[in-house]
């Protein structure tokens, strides 16, 4: 009997919480949601500003661009997030979206850029690439180096079957598997880039011309490594054929043992990248959602402290964990648009 | 005569190599269970062999003269003094004192390097705590900075690589050597939250969310599992619909976890709005993946009842209600327990259902209660295992052992609690 009854208490007690988190709930963390390739930086801020401030900590969820984005503009209301990151520009439709939702007002915050770098072992010779070339090593299928306009599987085996002035290596390039921001931005920026080079394919209407640029080849020279960017330097320091794909920061953190290939003549520098010389450079980004200005407290403070040149600074602790400032007079105009909450229009998209 | 001799030499002859056929296939399964045991030994071997150092945490133990004029600040609790001052110009000035020739800018920046990223905010928090300690001078531990915690841990270790300067790795083998910087137990891992800077990562906050969402798991799936359970062993009527009720338990119990994840998505937060992240959608979640496991095991412990039990009670006049109150309840209780640690053991380790209602999270404050953010163990160990800075390669081991631990001792209340309330009849 007495076993019953603890059975009883217990349901009640299961009713009990349940009935404590009514939907109205107020919350008092800032929720975070969004890219991957910002999650290092925004979580670093987080931290910093949990413990120098009176705020709690906000709490971040690492669902990659679009998935925040889409978490972002479901709606209004405390079980929504506040604010989402992204490794590139809000898209027109996911704007719209946002509208359709009730988001209405939105303040974009560009915090930095990165790039992504094509690095070797510091043993092999060093490499200068330009974007036809790595379209060239990588699609799935290229037009047929015999001549004719027509598309053959990717036959090169050897970077200088390319182009006689490349290393005679064998092509072996580890990068991010489809999931990941990089690859998006790499596919975008770097495969896309050198396939416009050729007329036949830039003559293509839009579906096939976007098949045949972002198609990555799949019969062996692009391994597709796992999200862990660690794995992929470890394993350029061990076998010196190995080309990598990944961010500016793990360049950064292993100078040491690894050089990046210099892309059409431009080497991957912090100057090069934030002035977009470097062809293959994208902009970081936050968004908020002005609906939750004032009702989870801190927001305002915590966009605060991102945009202080503290922390974005030339000097600031971003740029240690690899994040590569913008330059200062841009900075400047951005955290001012930021601190006044500055809605977008739509049309700047 | 003759037929029969030759039976009995072919019995004779095939015997030999019966009984070979008989040690290959004991040879087999030795040789399986030491298959088994030699991966699970290179796995622990593994984990502890990487994980071990995890346990330890490097400091450095300064003298700190809380000068106010250093710091340009006279009182700690205003708080528009404490945002101007400067917190690390004490730490530097302690740590020039070792190295009286460290003048150049460049150099004292990677003097300061040495120590971790939030020295000043400790020297911060413990003047706004003890105000009366300005100006006075103060022996503080602060935990090295990652890189010369791998260094000092793991110099010789050749898959770790070494990220100090040749100065700083000079002034730290010095350091050592005076005995200013020491390693100790890792305290900070049990009683802090997760963090950026692996120093001062820690899996209390972990901890505290596996714990309240196991609760919340607990009490909604134990009583409902063992009240489905008795009410389909005990009082279903036996007809078609319950024969779909079982079959459909049973396939549930085989529904990978993920879709759970998806349903607690679409119901608890989208349809309920509850919010994200928490321990108590977490282990709503997870009750209903772990209710299959809870039901399917108690419905074997009931069905073990000897029906002598049943019919003696029924005999003396004891109701319906009465007999399962009474008799068969108990007698099935360890059986039941033992399925629900099982079930709960198994839920500690999900991190997938989790992923989709947003408990793959940095947080860093530790929850305090079923609504606050929380992640679980498993997450924590994923989320370190994925993070770029050398420090939480050791954690993430540490995290699996602490993990590990949990299971190992859940599993054996489970047989402790078998052993101790089994009955045999």
């Amino acid at each position: 009997m007495i076993k019953l009854k603890t059975a009883l208490t217990t349901v009640a007690l299961a009713g009990s919480i349940a009935a404590v988190s009514s939907p109205a709930m107020a919350r008092d963390t800032i929720s975070i949601v969004g890219s991957s390739t910002v999650y290092p930086f925004a979580t670093v801020v987080a931290e910093r500003f949990g413990r120098d401030t009176d705020f709690p900590t906000p709490k971040l969820e690492s669902t990659g661009s679009g998935g925040g984005l889409k978490l972002f503009c479901e709606g209004v209301g405390t079980q929504h997030p506040d604010i989402t990151n992204a490794s590139r520009r809000m898209k027109k439709s996911e704007f719209d979206n946002c509208q359709a939702n009730g988001v209405k007002d939105i303040t974009e915050v560009r915090i930095g850029a990165d790039g992504i770098v094509m690095a070797n072992s510091k043993e092999a010779p060093k490499m200068d690439l330009s974007l036809e070339q790595i379209f060239l090593a990588l699609a799935k299928e290229v037009p047929d180096p015999d001549g004719g306009d027509k598309l053959v599987a990717n036959p090169y085996e050897n970077w200088n079957e390319i182009d006689s002035s490349l290393p005679d290596m064998e092509i072996s390039v580890m990068g991010p598997p489809p999931t990941s921001g990089t690859r998006d931005a790499f596919v975008e920026l770097a495969m896309e880039g050198g396939c416009k080079e050729f007329e036949m394919i830039a003559d293509m209407d839009g579906d096939q011309f976007e098949t045949v640029c972002h198609s990555m080849r799949e019969d062996g020279p692009f391994i597709e490594a796992g999200e862990n960017d660690n794995l992929i330097v470890q394993r350029l320091t061990r076998d010196e054929e190995t080309v990598g794909i990944f961010g500016y920061s793990f360049l950064m953190e292993n100078s040491g043992q690894i050089q990046a290939a210099t892309i059409n003549g431009v080497e991957p520098t912090p100057e090069n990248i934030s002035s977009d010389k470097y062809p293959v450079a994208r902009s970081l980004w936050f968004y908020i959602k002005h609906d939750h200005v004032g009702v989870v407290p801190g927001i305002q403070e915590y966009v605060a402290e991102f945009t202080s040149e503290g922390t974005w600074g030339d000097n600031g602790y971003l740029g240690d964990v690899g994040l590569i400032p913008l330059p200062r007079e841009e900075r400047m105009e951005i955290a001012k648009r930021a601190k006044d909450l500055e809605p977008m229009t739509g049309n700047e998209l | 005569m003759s037929n029969q001799s030759s039976q009995a030499e072919i019995v004779r002859n095939s015997l030999k190599r019966r009984y070979r056929k008989e040690r290959r296939f004991r040879l087999y399964g030795i040789l399986a269970i030491f298959l088994a045991l030699g991966s699970l030994f290179v796995l622990f071997a593994d984990i502890i062999n990487k994980g071990h150092s995890g346990f330890v945490k490097t400091t450095v133990s300064l003298e700190i003269n809380l000068d106010s004029e250093m710091m340009y600040l006279d009182d700690p609790t205003d708080k528009d003094q404490v945002s101007q001052a400067d917190f690390v110009a004490p730490v530097i000035a302690s740590l020039q004192e070792y190295f009286p020739d460290v003048e150049s800018e460049a150099e004292i920046k990677q003097l300061g390097r040495l120590l971790g990223n939030y020295a000043a905010s400790e020297i911060r928090d413990l003047l706004r705590d003890n105000p009366d300690l300005l100006d006075t001078t103060q022996t503080i531990d602060f935990l090295a900075h990652d890189r010369v915690s791998t260094y000092v841990k793991h110099a010789d270790n050749p898959s770790y690589s070494i990220k100090l300067s040749e100065k700083q790795q000079e002034w730290v083998d010095e350091l050592v050597e005076q005995g200013v910087i020491s390693t100790s137990f890792n305290d900070v891992l049990f009683s802090r939250g997760d963090s950026r800077e692996p120093a001062n990562a820690g899996i209390l906050g972990a901890i505290m969310g596996s714990l309240f969402t196991m609760l919340v798991t607990l009490v909604i799936s134990f009583p409902v599992g063992i009240a489905a359970a008795v009410y389909l062993e005990e009082f279903a009527p036996q007809n078609k619909f319950t024969d779909f009720i079982e079959v459909n338990i049973n396939n549930l119990a085989a529904v990978p976890s993920i879709i759970f994840g998806l349903l607690g998505l679409a119901v608890f937060i989208n349809l309920f709005g509850m919010p994200r992240s928490v321990p108590l959608v977490g282990g709503m979640v997870l009750a209903l993946m772990t209710l299959p496991t809870i039901i399917i095991s108690s419905r074997a412990a009931i069905k073990s009842v000897p029906p002598s039990i049943r019919e003696a009670a029924e005999g003396v006049g004891a109701s319906k209600m009465q007999v399962v109150m009474h008799h068969v309840i108990p007698l099935a209780m360890p059986g039941m327990l033992t399925g629900s640690i099982i079930g709960m053991a198994q839920a500690l380790g999900e991190t997938a259902p989790l992923l989709l209602i947003g408990m793959v999270a940095f947080i860093v404050d530790v929850p305090e209660g079923f609504v606050d953010s929380a992640t679980v163990l498993p997450v924590q160990v994923y989320l370190w295992a994925s993070a770029s800075e050398q420090g939480f390669v050791e954690l993430a081991s540490a995290g699996i052992m602490v993990l590990l631990t949990f299971m190992i001792s859940m599993n054996a209340l489970a047989i402790w609690l078998r052993k101790r309330l089994e009955r045999r009849w």
